[in-house]
């Protein structure tokens, strides 16, 4: 006899709707059209485009150089695409499609970069290695906005806080000639505003992004005033120590990902624990839980216990902590000294990587390497005298963003009490 | 989202009723929490001024009294720099009027007249986040949109050529408002079909008006000869604002502009019923939905608006002060404007009292430098602390012990980000 088990056949039904699936189709096969008629068409049958596999001045992890037909590469890319792109149209990928798509826009880049260097030679590694340093802040941003508005509370005062940061760092390790303290100095000052931003939004309920506003502005009077009173009469002030190279053991000598990742600054690697440390904390903790509900749904979230007020302000001093980190990279980590308005935007685009890579922090720094990409090619573009203006490539970020916020790339989901003031009643 | 406890549609019916019915404040009350906070924010600026002078650190060395002595002195030295430099020294005047020497007159008036011309694009700028705020929008793109009025302003003020003053004036300027309405339609747009939020959305397009207006003026736009410096032409004579004196005043006609614009707004908002439906869409969306008002051309309606002002305040800059376009064009409007149009609240004749207010300060700023030197950043840091007072009232009634209103203010509904609203 046999027992008869009702296997229910699970078929899990991914929603990809019909237009998305006709629309990305459509996309991926313009892409394979530009890498055909723009690039490929454009590039003399002869060329080699010689690409450099080890960074500048590195000797571990040493890697020959990728020497590649330009233009036969280029009509291999795009036939790859094209093929992703039909695929897409016929059959549809189901939940790989972001995927594909992500897999599509890696080859338009390579592609741009094989067309662009087509008859030259260009460091390949080198560029995905500043790549990796340009992306710390911004990943660092996300994170930071991340932990703020898991719990609900709007930060677009990250840039403020990095700004912040970045001078108090700069300032604590001239004194004391200690990176760490350097470091810890900038964590300091953004925790402080941090708490300015938490008490505002959460104890006088002031609009969020209006107590982001307060902050910004604060910031940049603040740090523009103190530069000008203090350290640019003072250079010693303003003459901080910095974090040098760290190679890892072994890792190191890993060849491309090597010098790429594990032969990088103290901040390089801040941000790879940060990361695993926030992905399991938020996904597989009960504090991650408790912190999430605080952000989706806060009354159901204190009827169970947990305190709402308490959490919130853990979650904002946190953000404040993690943007400490990120400015103390533009002193400590890159430059070497405090000049006014030095952070550029950078807190912004990490709001932008956060939103990007929806709320999550392994999305926000692939959005974050992303973004630091953009920006690597931008420079590199200009010393390959290119044609397209830096300015376009850095625009890039941006215009993905609004791009992806408007849903045409799958819509983001965003903790949904965020910006609301918490009432107990 | 959040919880309308009151029936949509009574509200609405309420609104249309009684548009300006709501218990009438005195002046004093509505600006009671403004002029406190102001106050507040010149006093931490003065500890501040203190605080970082070093001849008071070796004052109160000395002993206490001589510290607070010094600290008092270094107050006022700087405080009167402020307020020579941008008002004008009283004694000055009176003695240039009765010289009769015209050089001296204008010398003299020249700090109060300056402070007008720095409150001007101030005036604008604050104007567009206020409509953006009544309308329940937060438009912080005004500092694109600013740079991109200022670039189609310039653009029209040196290419076009031969045109009367009568006619290339006005077209420059309303070039410059033009480009501002396309670039708060942009979010606008996105808002209302996509329902992407317009803070990120806006940040973003502030981002690229940067990085475009880099581009222009680097490129296509670029004055033959700069060398490579993001720097425009100079603008054609007939596309000029006029100024009203001769050097140094600089005091010009884009200052009257900025009020009639103003009045435009107040009389748009609060006299018209594009301006109810606005403002009924930014305190009360679910009513407003309710009532069957279109929220998504509403939304793009007050966006554009917001952007056409910011325009108007990159043109003004562009036409009647520099008279050439660089990218040092706005020392932060964009943000700056935000603070005034909150201590403003959000109306109009507010943002022009606030502009005034701020542009004064600026300009004195710079005297301020020069005396006592202070770096002029101070006024963000003042403007930073007064922007909190405003927004947090609760702070501001702690320290001077106020009762609580019996009714609050109506909210404006700004919503959290993500799209879901």
């Amino acid at each position: 006899m046999t027992t008869t088990t009702n296997v229910i056949k699970h078929k899990r039904i991914y929603d990809v709707s019909p237009a998305r699936k006709l629309g990305m189709g459509i996309v991926e096969i313009a892409l394979s059209l530009l890498i055909f008629f723009v690039f490929a068409l454009k590039t003399q049958a002869e060329h080699f485009t010689r690409f450099v596999m080890t960074p500048g001045g590195i000797d571990q992890g040493v890697m020959r150089d990728l020497v590649l037909p330009s233009r036969t590469t280029l009509i291999v890319l795009a036939a790859i695409v094209l093929a992703i792109g039909i695929y897409q149209l016929v059959k549809g990928f189901g939940r790989q499609t972001n995927l594909m798509v992500g897999v599509s826009a890696v080859a338009l880049i390579f592609g741009f970069l094989v067309w662009q260097a087509a008859g030259m030679s260009l460091n390949l590694a080198g560029m995905l290695s500043s790549a990796v340093l340009l992306a710390v802040p911004i990943t660092l941003g996300a994170f930071s906005g991340i932990l703020a508005e898991r719990s609900g509370i709007i930060n677009i005062s990250i840039e403020g806080m990095m700004l912040m940061a970045s001078m108090a760092a700069a300032i604590a390790g001239s004194v004391t000639k200690n990176v760490w303290a350097g470091l810890l100095g900038g964590i300091l000052s953004s925790v402080l505003l941090a708490l300015i931003l938490g008490v505002l939004s959460i104890k006088y309920k002031v609009n969020q992004t209006i107590s982001g506003t307060v902050i910004n502005i604060f910031s940049t009077g603040m740090t523009a005033f103190i530069s000008q009173k203090f350290l640019q009469g003072n250079q010693g002030l303003n003459q901080p120590p910095m974090f040098s190279r760290v190679p890892i053991p072994l890792l190191a000598d890993i060849p491309l990902i090597g010098p790429i990742l594990f032969n990088q600054n103290i901040f390089v690697y801040l941000m790879i624990i940060i990361l695993i440390v926030l992905q399991l904390a938020l996904f597989q903790t009960r504090w991650g839980l408790r912190l999430r509900s605080v952000g989706e749904h806060p009354k159901a979230a204190d009827t169970l216990g947990i305190n709402v007020i308490k959490t919130r302000y853990m979650g904002v001093i946190l953000s404040g902590v993690v943007a400490g980190i990120a400015g103390a990279f533009f002193t400590l980590g890159s430059v070497g000294r405090f000049d006014e308005g030095m952070t550029a935007g950078k807190g912004f685009i990490g709001l932008a990587a956060m939103i990007f890579g929806n709320w999550m922090p392994i999305g926000s720094l692939g959005a974050g390497l992303l973004f630091g990409f953009a920006d690597a090619i931008g420079s590199k573009l200009s010393l390959l005298g290119s044609a397209i203006p830096p300015q376009f490539m850095a625009m890039a970020p941006y215009l993905i963003t609004m791009i992806v916020l408007a849903g045409f790339i799958g819509k983001g989901q965003a903790p949904a009490a965020e910006g609301e003031p918490y009432e107990k009643e | 989202m959040t919880e309308d406890k009151k029936d949509p549609g009574v509200v609405f019916l309420k609104e249309i009723n009684e548009p300006e019915e709501k218990p009438k404040k005195s002046f004093l009350g509505k600006a009671g929490i403004p002029l406190l906070s102001i106050f507040t924010g010149l006093v931490i600026g003065a500890i501040l001024i203190a605080a970082t002078s070093s001849t008071v650190w070796t004052a109160f060395g000395q002993g206490f009294g001589k510290g607070l002595a010094e600290a008092w002195r270094e107050i006022i030295t700087a405080y009167k720099a402020l307020f020579t430099g941008s008002l004008g020294d009283p004694a000055r005047m009176i003695r240039s009027l009765s010289s009769g020497d015209a050089v001296e007159i204008r010398r003299a008036f020249n700090p109060i007249l300056e402070s007008l011309v720095q409150s001007t694009p101030y005036i604008f700028a604050g104007l567009a986040v206020a409509l953006g705020f009544r309308s329940g929008l937060f438009n912080i793109g005004v500092e694109g949109q600013l740079f991109i009025g200022a670039a189609a302003a310039t653009y029209v003020g040196y290419a076009i050529k031969g045109l009367p003053v009568y006619i290339h004036m006005p077209l420059a300027f309303l070039a410059g408002a033009a480009g501002g309405a396309i670039w708060g339609f942009i979010p606008g747009f996105l808002k209302a079909k996509t329902g992407g939020h317009e803070v990120i959305n806006t940040i973003m397009m502030n981002w690229i008006a940067f990085r475009l207006t880099e581009w222009l003026l680097s490129g296509p736009m670029t004055r033959p000869g700069s060398g490579g410096l993001p720097l425009s032409p100079m603008i054609e004579d007939s596309a000029k604002i006029p100024q009203f004196f001769a050097s140094p005043i600089r005091f010009h006609l884009g200052f009257f502009i900025a009020l009639i614009v103003a009045f435009l707004v107040w009389w748009l908002l609060f006299k018209t019923t594009w301006g109810m439906n606005l403002r009924t869409v930014g305190t009360n969306p679910r009513a407003a939905k309710y009532a069957g008002l279109d929220t998504g051309k509403s939304i793009m309606l007050a966006m554009t608006l917001s952007g056409a002002l910011a325009g108007m305040a990159g043109a003004v800059q562009v036409l009647a002060v520099n008279h050439s376009m660089a990218l040092g064009l706005s020392s932060g409007y964009g943000f700056d404007s935000i603070a005034l149009a909150l201590i403003g609240n959000n109306h109009p004749l507010g943002v022009v009292l606030s502009s005034l207010l701020f542009g004064t300060l600026r300009n004195g700023a710079t005297r301020m430098m020069v005396v006592s030197s202070i770096p002029i950043d101070i006024v963000d840091v003042i403007q930073a602390i007064i922007l909190m007072l405003v927004a947090a009232p609760a702070i501001i009634r702690s320290i001077y012990r106020l009762r609580k209103p019996k009714q609050e203010e109506p909210q404006v509904f700004l919503s959290g980000w993500g799209g879901q609203s």
